[in-house]
């Protein structure tokens, strides 16, 4: 890894401003920028890390019912602490491992947008308000592609507050090397329609699957999904581990498999 | 570089730190305790997992700079008092947890950290805890039935005897 210098700002104030600076980047977690950095794939003169910054982290539920939760706050902490929306605490619970849920935090997960990571389906699938310190920005509005956002330079995500679904559930087909999904999918039904979120399966990262969420707004069932065709294969990843056809067939499997377990 | 200071097995440790030196580094090359291995480097094998403030972490995926006063936990804190092998430890001896040992110091904290959490964990919560902890030698049954046998747990015997 080349050397930094590593900034430790206690307050948002002092991140934002430190963030200022050229070749500045945030360090959330480190799950994936630090082994990126050691790989010589990344590179900056400064990092400052996010983790002392007490008032970015905790959950807690807002006056609308919303689950907000600090952009600093670990997958364990989300894990063990989002009682009031079991589905995203599952989530979380089943990120890498222990020992990454102890570091990764929610707001490195959305900010990098890896295509085959799994927050971003539950912020995408639960209608999400990502907040940082300059605005909110829909969850719709904030996926640009693979590891693209809306985040401008310096902007740090502060908090994600998730609406509550009635109903919801996360099946993730693991990626067992990688502990990645190789396709998971996040289905949320709300009183005014279901949502769908996949991860792992395209290349421009996650996305609606319109089609199962019309499907399944008019009738929720397992059956409504397998009366679906699947999506199409063009613009699914295509490895190793699975081409895109495979991929296209498996987020219909699972998005079924979701509808099975929602609760 | 820059003084880090951090409570390592109960004791204050200083060491310089650049700014990307590692916790696995700063513990290896800084204070010398080398029961912590660096396996894969690349946050896949968990052969580096120690505590820090009681909790797993990958010492390959931190920055020292980052955890100045932090409490550490390393596999050198893991011994009893005495010098005697800790109660994981010593189930790894007894059940042929390891073979080449080169992922065991990490076996070892993962599984610590999950007795302190879920003190009797089922065999299925052993190997799902264990799924960040890579071993290339055991084929894992040895290590799942050391862990259940450090929980207080009855374990069939091992296939030598």
């Amino acid at each position: 890894m080349y050397n930094f210098e590593l900034v430790k700002p206690s307050t948002l104030q002092d991140a934002v401003a430190a963030l200022k600076s050229e070749d500045a980047q945030a360090l959330g977690g480190g799950q994936t920028l630090l082994p990126t950095m050691k790989a010589r794939l990344a590179m900056t003169e400064q990092l400052v890390a996010l983790s002392g910054i007490d008032e970015i982290k905790g959950i807690c539920t807002d006056d609308d019912g919303r689950i907000c939760i600090g952009g600093a706050t670990t997958h364990t902490a989300v894990a063990e602490g989002a009682t009031g929306y079991p589905a995203l605490a599952s989530l979380a619970a089943r990120i890498g491992d222990p020992a990454v849920r102890n570091r990764g935090t929610i707001g490195g997960s959305l900010a990098n947008n890896d295509p085959s990571a799994c927050y971003p389906a539950g912020a995408l699938a639960s209608n999400a308000t990502i907040v940082t310190n300059a605005r909110e920005i829909d969850a719709d509005d904030f996926f640009r592609g693979m590891f693209e956002t809306a985040l401008d330079e310096g902007e740090i995500i502060t908090e994600v507050k998730f609406p509550v679904p009635e109903k919801a559930a996360y099946e993730k087909f693991i990626q067992p090397a990688s502990r990645f999904p190789l396709v998971a999918v996040f289905v949320a039904k709300f009183s005014d329609g279901v949502r769908v979120a996949v991860t792992g399966a395209a290349s421009d990262g996650v996305f609606h699957w319109s089609e199962a969420e019309e499907a399944l707004s008019s009738d929720f069932s397992e059956d409504a999904v397998k009366s679906l065709t699947a999506p199409d294969a063009v613009g699914m990843i295509s490895d190793l581990h699975g081409d895109g056809t495979y991929r296209a067939h498996l987020v219909k499997v699972m998005t079924a498999r979701a509808v099975k377990a929602a609760v | 570089m820059t003084k880090v200071t951090m409570t390592v097995n109960g004791k204050s440790r200083t060491a310089d730190a650049e700014g990307r030196t590692l916790l696995v580094d700063w513990l290896r090359e800084g204070l010398r305790l080398t029961g912590t291995h660096v396996g894969c480097d690349t946050s896949q094998c968990g052969a580096c997992v120690v505590h820090v403030n009681g909790a797993p972490i990958k010492a390959c995926t931190a920055l020292a700079q980052e955890l100045d006063g932090a409490d550490v936990t390393t596999i050198e804190g893991m011994a009893n008092a005495d010098g005697s092998l800790g109660a994981v430890q010593q189930a790894f001896q007894d059940y042929h947890g390891l073979q080449c040992g080169f992922c065991t110091p990490g076996m070892v904290m993962s599984a610590a950290a999950l007795l302190k959490d879920n003190p009797k964990p089922s065999e299925a919560d052993v190997r799902h805890y264990l799924e960040g902890n890579i071993c290339r030698c055991t084929g894992y049954h040895n290590i799942v039935k050391a862990v259940m046998a450090a929980s207080g747990q009855e374990v069939a015997p091992v296939a030598a005897e």
